[in-house]
């Protein structure tokens, strides 16, 4: 036999193999083609022919607005009727993508990162559900998804997808997508950071129907029903979103009534292949070079450790890449992981929000822009670990490219925006959930998530509490409406904490604080995901200082509402003051870090947390002296910050400033700060150390080289050092087996002594 | 030609120079880190971000832990600006944050005019001017004169 043969033969076998795979595939998974791209798909012919035939720019803009139009209708209409406590307050968002499943148009208002993240689903449903006899696409069809291994960033964002015909012919997708809260995760309110395993998180639906002929399809909507605890929430948003793309159907329908449908297809694929290039067009005015960040999230929610997650984002031309090797390796039993497409989800939005707001909101302005991250790292994390709370990973990453992003932009002539300190990315809010007054299992949490501090501007001061990270125009709620439904009071609301500002010539906007307390229910509890209580997860700008850190802090043990009632004036309202004076006798006061998992609170007992700072811009003794006073005006600063950190001198009193004193003050500042600096290849040789301290957990790269990795050392399991090509998942003990194993050690030790004592 | 590259920092382009904005000291060549020509002390972080409650008591105080982070501080050795405020665990070394390719900023500024404090800033939002707030003694100071 010769070896062509042989050849033969082996070819022969191989195809087989590859039919037999292809006939009997066990389960369709994320498929990575799909995942790992977010460059628009290519033309089409059907685009072609109809850019060919309409290709006047006035007519496609003119379409374009009115589809905007149609798509800002459906967001009112979803924020409205939606019953979702996500919905109530704009963490929502509606799109029209294109037939092969790019996002063309997005809603103004809402969280852009839902809709650029939700072509993903769409192309798995035209790659495997199209031709599958057993499923199939066609008019009055609907898809339900939430997934983040298919697309969006965790499963308490539920999407529905429907296509739209014209004359039996696809010609768009219309999306819509909230934030539904409750998905049945191990914890109540869909952001489980008790979830160890993607099993604990509840609902993960890969796409699939739930619609036809423009109907639920009750079966389906009754099993999903069944798996949350929320089951009249589930069915009204399903619901709602249905309707909502119905609406965009309409719409999209009326303008190829009006226009023709050529022009409609030409429209939506002009739009994505323009803003690609204007994209590509304002990159080349960015000076060359590279800019590097470190930011530590100091957290995986249930324990406290230093994750690393940097970025060197290099510009050349007209292509931008943003390099996180060297972040932090995946937790397998921890939730804090991202997908990879999530992370770029979240950059997208930093782009569209942040850098070019007047650009179309669409897909395509992240096209150009390339992202690398090692495999199993926590940006881009493997099929089977947990990533309920991604953001924990994700939003440091969108900080660190913020802050990058600054300092390419400062000396660039032309820009979109102001040149800005980090916006405080964290979500200090409260996950709540239990028996309702109305004797109604539920589970969600407060719109607080919203009232993120802004960063401090290259001109002005951040604004207090004004939007998330993720959404603009959204909205942090009101709690009394709040209060019809679910049974428990914020006490202390919206109230700006003294010296809770990150400090600069201008300072970060500032966040407030929250005092919750069950009131009327038997069975009720609370949950809090925030990361930043060791180490601020939000830096300053161009020597602005960070966001300060933020603890949970809990009064337990005693029903603060009895004693509002016996001796109201032992109340104090304010965090502070509650703590420092410990106000309610034989009450148990404690601080935390703020990964709370699910805990019940009884009646009257507090939960208190404090919404973050922005990022300090410029340095603190540059800040106009009036500002420090009118802060003090608005007992925002203490007079202690306005003399130790601003250096002004004043008379307290009367807060008159004394002007020579101040420049004086800081003139000598300045002059001690010359006396302490040392310059810096002396700091360097004392400073640089050749690998983490030996005490401190830490997870990722240290200094420059990224391509070794390090992973602990925590709670007796020793520091492993890995090469990032060949990462291993980090596997966390039990926090509870930890807390045992210290009181054991305690335990011995008291043993040991009595014994000793004894002898 | 001076182009800003931050607030407190300018590359001389004619001398390949990092220059201090505020004092013109010449910080070092523009095609390594300006890092090397400042100042640095790292310092413990519950100097800037105080214990708010009551450190005694708790562990979790509003400032910062110093086992875990330090900040670096850079100072301009000419007029003392603090021109970088740099979170690092302790050890960790200095970032280079910036490196940016000079023979290319010289192309791209061969056309360009200096940029005003204005244009350095970014432009206001649509219909949104500059309003600089001052405190209210200052207001009444201004409406009474």
């Amino acid at each position: 036999m010769g070896k062509s043969e042989n050849l033969d033969e082996h070819n022969r076998e191989q195809e087989l193999i590859s039919q037999f795979l292809a006939d009997n595939v066990l389960f369709l998974g994320p498929d990575p083609e799909i995942m790992e791209h977010h460059d628009i798909a290519p033309r089409t012919e059907t685009e072609d022919r109809a850019m060919a035939k309409e290709s006047d720019p006035a007519v496609l803009t003119l379409v374009r607005d009115r589809l905007q139009a149609g798509c800002n209708e459906t967001f009112e209409m979803l924020e409205q009727m939606g019953a979702a406590e996500g919905a109530k307050w704009g963490d929502l968002i509606t799109g029209i993508f294109t037939p092969s499943g790019d996002l063309a148009i997005a809603s103004t208002g809402g969280v852009l990162l839902f809709a650029s993240l939700v072509h993903h689903p769409i192309k798995f449903i035209n790659k495997y559900w199209a031709n599958e006899p057993t499923v199939g696409i066609k008019e009055g069809d609907g898809f339900i998804h939430n997934d983040a291994r298919y697309g969006n960033i965790h499963n308490t964002d539920q999407s529905l997808i429907v296509p739209i015909y014209h004359e039996g012919k696809m010609v768009a997708w219309a999306g819509a997508t909230v934030h539904e809260g409750e998905n049945g995760a191990i914890e109540p309110g869909g952001m489980p950071s008790a979830a160890e395993q993607v099993y604990d998180e509840g609902l993960k639906m890969s796409p699939f129907k739930v619609v036809e002929n423009y109907e639920l399809k009750k079966d389906l909507v009754t099993y999903l029903q069944n798996s949350v605890r929320s089951p009249k929430l589930q069915y009204e948003d399903m619901k709602v979103k249905l309707f909502v793309c119905r609406r965009l159907e309409q719409r999209v329908k009326a303008a190829i009534a009006e226009f023709g449908v050529e022009t409609v297809v030409s429209s939506l694929r002009r739009g994505l292949e323009d803003s690609k290039t204007e994209v590509k067009r304002r990159l080349t005015e960015w000076p060359e070079g590279t800019v590097r960040t470190v930011i530590m999230a100091d957290g995986t929610l249930r324990e406290n450790c230093l994750i690393k997650i940097q970025v060197s984002m290099e510009k050349k031309g007209d292509e931008l890449i943003l390099d996180f090797r060297g972040s932090s390796p995946e937790f397998a039993n921890r939730c804090n992981n991202t997908v990879l497409s999530s992370l770029k989800g979240m950059l997208c939005q930093l782009f569209l929000m942040f850098v070019w707001p007047d650009l179309p909101r669409n897909q395509a302005v992240f096209a150009p822009i390339r992202v690398i991250c090692d495999k199993k790292s926590a940006l881009h994390s493997s099929y089977l670990t947990p990533n309920a709370e991604s953001m924990m990973t994700f939003f440091p990453a969108f900080t660190a490219a913020q802050l990058c992003v600054a300092k390419f932009l400062y000396g660039c002539p032309s820009k979109y925006t102001k040149v800005i300190a980090p916006w405080h990315n964290m979500i200090r809010t409260f996950i709540w959930g239990g028996l309702t007054q109305h004797n109604e299992m539920v589970g969600n949490l407060c719109a607080d998530l919203n009232g993120m501090g802004g960063g401090a501007r290259a001109d002005r001061d951040g604004e207090h509490s004004v939007a998330p990270i993720f959404a603009s125009m959204a909205d942090t709620g009101e709690q009394e409406l709040n209060e019809e439904d679910v049974p428990f009071l914020q006490i202390v609301s919206k109230k700006l904490m003294r010296d809770n500002q990150a400090f600069g010539k201008y300072r970060g906007g500032q966040g407030y604080e929250m005092i919750a307390s069950n009131l009327k229910s038997s069975m009720w509890g609370f949950m809090v995901c925030c990361i930043g209580s060791k180490v601020s997860c939000t830096p300053g700008l161009f020597g602005g200082y960070s966001s300060p850190t933020y603890p949970l802090c809990k009064v337990k043990g005693v029903d603060t509402f009895e004693i509002m009632k016996s001796d109201p004036k032992k109340w104090e309202f304010s965090i502070v003051d509650i703590m420092n004076k410990k106000p309610f006798e034989g009450a148990k006061y404690t601080a935390h870090h703020m990964g709370l998992q699910f805990e019940l609170c009884n009646r009257g007992e507090l939960y208190m947390i404090m919404q973050g700072s922005g990022g300090g811009y410029g340095d603190v003794l540059d800040r106009d002296p009036d500002l420090v006073i009118k802060d003090l005006e608005e007992d925002l600063i203490s007079h202690e910050t306005a003399r130790r950190i601003y250096h002004v001198v004043y008379n307290p009193e009367t807060l008159v400033m004394d002007v020579e004193a101040t420049k004086k003050a800081r003139d000598a500042e300045r002059a001690a700060r010359k006396k302490r600096g040392v310059p810096f290849k002396q700091f360097v040789k004392q400073w640089n150390k050749p690998e983490p301290p030996a005490d401190v957990p830490y997870y990722g790269s240290w200094g420059t080289d990224s391509t070794k990795i390090y992973a602990g050392p925590f709670a007796g399991i020793p520091r492993k050092v890995m090469s990032s090509d060949a990462i291993e998942s980090i596997f966390m003990p039990n926090p509870r087996d930890v807390r045992i194993a210290e009181l054991e050690a305690k335990l011995r030790e008291c043993e040991g002594r009595v014994a000793k004592a004894g002898k | 030609m001076k182009v800003p590259m931050t607030e407190y920092l300018e590359i001389d382009l004619d001398r390949e120079l990092w220059m201090c904005r505020v004092c013109n000291h010449e910080v070092g060549p523009a095609r390594q880190s300006y890092k090397e020509g400042l100042l640095v002390h790292a310092r413990d972080p519950r100097e800037i971000h105080k214990p708010i409650l009551n450190p005694e008591w708790y562990e979790f105080t509003f400032a910062p832990d110093p086992k875990w982070v330090q900040i670096l501080e850079y100072y301009c050795p000419g007029c003392g600006t603090l021109v970088e405020a740099e979170y690092l665990p302790p050890g960790h070394p200095p970032v280079v944050d910036m490196e940016f390719d000079i023979d290319a900023l010289k192309r791209q500024w061969a056309g360009r005019k200096p940029l005003t404090e204005a244009e350095l800033a970014g432009p206001d939002m649509a219909g949104l001017s500059h309003q600089h707030s001052h405190s209210r003694k200052q207001k009444a100071h201004k409406h009474g004169s």
